[in-house]
């Protein structure tokens, strides 16, 4: 089980509090873990990804134990330790405009 | 017992305020969406429990809400606005190629006989209609792909799609604004486009007179009376009295032509109210009066309204959404400003009190008639 941490606001669009747990098939990476979270969450949908490009919105973030991932490949492999709900994927809303 | 809902969206979320007739004490509800920019929110003509609602960030996107309750509560419907086809490219403030990119969500306009029908103006400018309650959305892209569109420039706010108005006459009549194209005109039902901005003259782009590329901050219309259009301009205001074809200036005594909001009286369909700004670099009042001005002769000649409003040090903006008008006998009129006030006047406008004072900037006000 994945688990994941959103940012308030879309903690309060999900209607979830604390930590969600994601099931993903095949590799976990950060693409297959927000299609996971837009089936799982349908009103996430567009939020964490532009749907014209499919890519991550340029103010959101995606950190896995403390190392910022964003500008790795969305379909690269996450490391065992995410698989594992051993450290959390974390979905970060950029500190941007004051 | 009769009332209004006035329906406000701010910087910070959206507002619902209630009223009885009298509209004195007023219930406030919110915020709803805290934290999301609510550009607008309308109800349905036909079905007042029925209210669409635009909520965007630049953090997370654009996302349309509807409440089926008359706004207690909301649910998340659809928000993947796609262009049809490959959209191409419009200019950017430079003059270059710029991709068409969709931003957000300006205005909602539900249609009047159907309550899942809605049409939505966008950033970058386009007009998307759903028929299923907001659940999927789909491009009228005869507007986009008229010929003109590779050269429309956006405004300051963006290159948005903010005024549709469909005409209670012939639902196949839809007039838009974009700032900064101007004014168009479909008599299809939204497949084929013409712009309308004959008479219309702007300084400061390449042609004053050109057939597109006007600063157009907002058309009004009375619903006796669709052929009959009001603008307030970048910097005048005009009427056309042809659906559009010719426009002419009615900005007569007004002590700045400049503004965004416009709104028609809704018995009297030549008593007109416009907030002059003192100009598009200082976007705030006259001489820090904010007064309301209004015609009863569909234009040239205008009257300063100023009891209840600030007469000094008064610098907030009004914005081309913020300002709607109900229809009850004594015809009931609001604004909200960038200050975060929310001002009625229960009395055509003769006199003004704030229903509240201090909610985040408004981008939108819009009322209801409750039976």
């Amino acid at each position: 089980m994945i688990r994941v941490l959103l940012p308030a606001h879309l903690k309060t669009l999900a209607g979830v509090r604390g930590m969600v747990d994601v099931e993903v098939e095949g590799p976990a990476t950060a693409n297959t873990i927000v299609d996971a979270l837009e089936a799982s969450f349908p009103a996430l949908r567009g939020t964490i990804r532009d749907p014209a490009t499919g890519r991550r919105r340029p103010f959101v973030r995606f950190f896995v134990d403390e190392l910022d991932r964003s500008h790795e490949s969305p379909d690269d492999p996450l490391p065992d330790e995410v698989v594992s709900g051993k450290v959390p994927f974390i979905v970060v809303g950029a500190m941007a405009g004051g | 017992m009769s009332g209004v809902r006035v329906l406000v969206g701010t910087r910070k979320g959206a507002f619902v305020l209630t009223a009885d007739a009298k509209r004195q004490n007023w219930n406030v509800t919110g915020p709803h969406f805290g934290g999301w920019e609510v550009y607008h929110l309308k109800g349905s003509p036909v079905d007042p429990n029925r209210i669409y609602a635009s909520q965007s960030t630049s953090w997370f996107g654009q996302l349309i809400q509807r409440s089926d309750d008359g706004g207690a509560t909301w649910s998340p419907v659809g928000n993947e606005f796609a262009y049809d086809g490959v959209p191409g490219t419009h200019q950017w403030y430079d003059g270059t190629p710029h991709p068409w990119e969709f931003a957000r969500v300006w205005h909602l306009e539900p249609s009047l006989s159907d309550p899942d029908t809605v049409l939505a103006g966008v950033e970058d400018a386009a007009l998307f209609r759903s028929r299923d309650g907001g659940q999927t959305w789909h491009e009228l892209s005869g507007l986009r792909e008229h010929g003109s569109g590779p050269s429309w420039q956006p405004g300051a706010g963006g290159m948005c799609l903010h005024t549709i108005i469909v005409s209670p006459s012939d639902p196949r009549r839809i007039v838009v604004a974009i700032s900064a194209a101007g004014a168009f005109r479909s008599d299809d039902e939204g497949v084929t486009w013409k712009p309308i901005n004959k008479g219309l003259h702007s300084e400061g782009i390449p042609d004053g007179d050109a057939e597109v590329g006007h600063c157009v901050h907002h058309v009004t219309m009375h619903p006796s009376r669709p052929d009959v259009l009001f603008m307030q301009k970048h910097w005048d205001v005009m009427r056309s009295n042809d659906a559009g074809e010719n426009w002419f200036e009615i900005s007569g005594n007004l002590p700045s032509d400049f503004g965004f909001a416009m709104d028609v009286h809704a018995h009297e369909p030549e008593t007109l109210y416009v907030v002059p700004i003192k100009s598009d670099s200082e976007h705030f009042p006259p001489d820090g009066r904010l007064r309301v001005y209004r015609s009863r002769s569909g234009g040239n000649e205008w009257e300063p309204l100023t009891k209840g409003l600030p007469q000094e040090n008064c610098y907030v903006n009004v914005l081309r959404d913020a300002m709607a008008v109900d229809s009850l006998d004594e015809c009931g009129i609001y604004f909200g400003t960038t200050g975060g006030q929310v001002y009625a006047s229960a009395d055509a406008g003769d006199s003004w009190a704030p229903i509240v004072r201090d909610l985040p900037a408004v981008l939108s006000v819009e009322v209801q008639n409750l039976a």
